[in-house]
């Protein structure tokens, strides 16, 4: 019990001292310092032999085993991939507020709410009580807010704006919520937990619990990213820097996620309540799926683009859960291989924007060429997002398809594989105009030529050029950093195995998870 | 309890007729200290309790004093006054402020139907600021009334809270008091930055960023 503890105070109190490091170099080690005891500690609790633990405050069940470790690897991997990103950045900024001296430097700011930020996920997680888990899905806002906030321009404040309000609105809801579900409740029931709700089923009060599911999953959906609250969402995940977009969508709206299956956990054990929120979360998983199919058509913005698709992979897990059976493991491991999967893309995404400085689609192109690494990845990452074979998604997407024909849910079935299918033509579009065509510099020429002749004129040009390949974006390929691929490599590959073998541990959480929640093992 | 819940449905009905921001941000200074007064009130002269005490000490000092004094030195330094020209003119949400109302009180009724509740003029009450705070929300131009909306909305799910008789552990109280608190100090630093770099607290003149096209001055699109 100790370690979960640990787990939430650890980054809290580093992140608290690194805002009065005055040694970059010593900060930014020490970011992934706490990053790597986190992940040994959280892989420590969770395969501990202390058991289940399910304390009045902290516990440790299967779906805590899943994100805890999910959220622990991505840090990892985001802090390691912050090391360069910093390295990029003027470490002083102007005039700041109040005059206090450590909040002149945004890396000092950066650093010290990473590890806030852990805290408050690792504190949403771990909690079992309803009250403190909505104090760490507050608490993740408020840490997230000023590192969205880290360009300091007027793009990432007018984010960091919307996504303080709208999550704050959204949370605040959500606290209606839990004061409806403490109103559920009767002298009998000892422990505010999902678990010790369950334990009294019976005596609840059903009209409550139900009004008490409806404000958790318009709060906590908020936050999530289910449409139509999804507003904020794309542009804090366009806004911030690389490393936390990729924390953002890979652990951050898991936690939210989190926050709806705990309360279905209590609703799903009275049958009268099960039918009435699977209900609702399959209509807020397909309008999350549709809307993102909507705005990923011809988006111009591939960091927004990213945004939109986890708004979609969103709508799939609420589908995924509300349906049912077997579907509910497949959420699970969907939600696993999203986070192994969108967390790298967003931060090739970052490897693509520092050497084309633009976020625009229509700027980029020819990045197998001028990036061969990052392009490849990148397509990688596109293949393994839209759940296409060798990858983990296509396992989870396709048992939550299959649950949905088992149970003869053909309209839920016939929308899922529609929306599946626009966000990948979508997608498709978007990438390959990244990935193949010509490098950036040739476009000029194409109004030019467009005759077969004309193209040995062209490279001809190109060689020309490779001469005075100053500037970043022209022809000759960009360096790419081993650290920076790194841990892209190393999640896609994750996602990769997941697709052809699920290890005793996966398995077992993945399983286990499924029966909290009511449904079926894989 | 009653009174003290009707003196906040009040409060509200002027904060949304109201266009003076000093106005609007004492209104809400008000609110927060019935809001500490309204547990003690609950719990009656027999069950006071120095944790209970404490929490309203807390309450007050936090939500009536500092935090209108942050947002009063926000509103100085940008030197706006008035909220001018909401989507919805002043009379107008006075008056959709009070259907609001009505449909606190028909949403208290039917849940009542259910299940009783202790103190159904507080729940209408707290229904009621949850309403009002969205309706500030979405309707004003500022985003200094936006927190102000913020603020009145959270203030709702206090009351509706408190009249449900739900209580969790001081900890857990004190907890999401500090998260209000801090998340509306939050709120407060970037309007002093908004202010900055905007020249404006309109929030609805942030366009920047949407989905049909990337709108930015070449200086601003150099983000990593």
């Amino acid at each position: 019990m100790n370690t979960a503890w640990a787990l939430i105070i650890l980054p809290a109190v580093t992140g608290l001292c690194s805002l009065f490091i005055d040694s970059e170099r010593l900060r930014k080690n020490l970011l992934v310092v706490v990053a790597f005891l986190h992940l040994y500690m959280s892989l420590q609790l969770c395969n501990g032999s202390a058991g289940e633990l399910d304390g009045v405050w902290l516990g440790v069940d299967h779906l805590t085993r899943i994100f805890l470790t999910l959220t622990s690897l991505l840090f990892t991997g985001s802090a390691v991939y912050s090391m360069i990103y910093l390295d990029k950045h003027p470490h002083a900024d102007g005039a700041d507020l109040a005059g206090w001296q450590f909040l002149r430097n945004r890396n000092a700011i950066f650093v010290a709410c990473m590890q806030l930020f852990l805290a408050a996920m690792s504190l949403a997680i771990l909690s079992m009580h309803f009250g403190l888990q909505w104090i760490g899905i507050e608490a993740t806002t408020l840490a997230s807010t000023p590192l969205i906030y880290y360009h300091r321009n007027r793009r990432s404040l007018e984010a960091a704006w919307k996504y303080m309000i709208i999550c704050s609105v959204g949370i605040a809801l959500a606290l209606m919520g839990v004061f409806f579900l403490a109103k559920t409740t009767t002298q009998h029931v000892q422990l505010f937990t999902p678990a010790g709700l369950v334990l009294f089923a019976g005596y609840l009060k059903l009209g409550w619990l139900k009004v008490a599911f409806i404000f958790f999953l318009v709060g906590y959906g908020t936050k999530m990213g289910l449409a139509p609250m999804h507003t904020w969402l794309p542009d804090a995940h366009s806004e911030a820097p690389s490393p936390v977009s990729a924390m953002l969508s890979g652990a951050l709206l898991n936690c939210a996620f989190l926050g709806i299956l705990r309360i279905y956990q209590v609703c799903v054990a009275i049958p009268a309540t099960a039918a009435f929120a699977s209900e609702l979360l399959i209509i807020a998983g397909l309008v999350s799926m549709g809307f993102s199919g909507i705005f990923i058509m011809r988006q111009p913005d591939y960091k927004r683009m990213l945004a939109y698709s986890s708004v979609e992979h969103m709508g799939i897990l609420a589908t995924g859960i509300g349906l049912g059976g077997s579907a509910i493991a497949g959420a699970l491991l969907h939600a696993i291989c999203h986070s192994l999967i969108k967390a790298p893309m967003f931060l090739l995404a970052g490897n693509i924007l520092s050497a084309f400085n633009t976020k625009k689609v229509e700027k980029v192109s020819g990045l197998l060429k001028s990036m061969p690494f990052t392009g490849m990845l990148w397509l990688a990452g596109f293949l393994a997002i839209t759940g296409t074979p060798p990858f983990g998604t296509f396992i989870s997407e396709f048992s939550i398809l299959k649950a949905a024909l088992q149970t003869r849910s053909w309209t839920t079935a016939g929308l899922y594989l529609l929306f599946l299918l626009i966000v990948f033509i979508g997608m498709l579009t978007i990438v390959m105009q990244m990935t193949l065509g010509r490098r950036p510099d040739d476009h000029a020429d194409e109004h030019h030529h467009h005759t077969p002749a004309a193209k040995d004129h062209e490279q001809k040009h190109e060689k020309h050029h490779k001469h005075d390949a100053a500037s970043a974006v022209s022809g000759s390929v960009i360096d790419e950093n081993l650290l920076q691929l790194l841990t892209p490599v190393v999640f896609l590959s994750l996602a990769l195995i997941l697709g052809f073998y699920l290890p005793e541990y996966v398995r077992q959480a993945v399983n286990g998870g499924a029966l909290l929640l009511g449904g079926a093992i894989l | 309890m009653n009174s003290i819940a009707t003196l906040l449905a009040l409060s509200c009905i002027f904060l949304l007729g109201s266009s003076r921001l000093l106005m609007s941000i004492r209104m809400v200074a008000f609110q927060g200290l019935l809001l500490g007064i309204l547990p003690l009130a609950a719990a009656g002269d027999g069950h006071l309790s120095l944790a209970l005490i404490f929490l309203s000490l807390a309450s007050i000092a936090l939500k009536s004093i500092l935090l209108p004094w942050l947002l009063n030195k926000a509103m100085v330094d940008s030197g706006t006054r008035r909220e001018i020209e909401p989507f919805i003119s002043f009379g107008a949400s006075m008056l959709l402020g009070l259907f609001l109302l009505a449909v606190s009180g028909w949403i208290v009724d039917k849940l009542q139907a259910t299940e009783p509740v202790p103190s159904p003029v507080t729940l209408i009450a707290g229904f009621y600021l949850v309403f009002s705070g969205l309706l500030l929300l979405i309707t004003r131009r500022k985003a200094l009334t936006q927190t102000l909306g913020f603020l009145v909305l959270e203030n709702g799910v206090f009351t509706a809270g408190l009249s449900l008789g739900s209580e969790f552990s001081v900890m857990v109280e004190l907890g999401i008091l500090l998260d209000v608190f801090v998340g509306i100090f939050l709120m407060g630093i970037m309007l002093f930055h908004i202010d900055r770099e905007f020249d404006h607290l309109d929030a609805d003149r942030f366009n920047e960023l949407s989905d049909l096209e990337i709108a930015a001055s070449p200086d601003e699109e150099v983000a990593e």
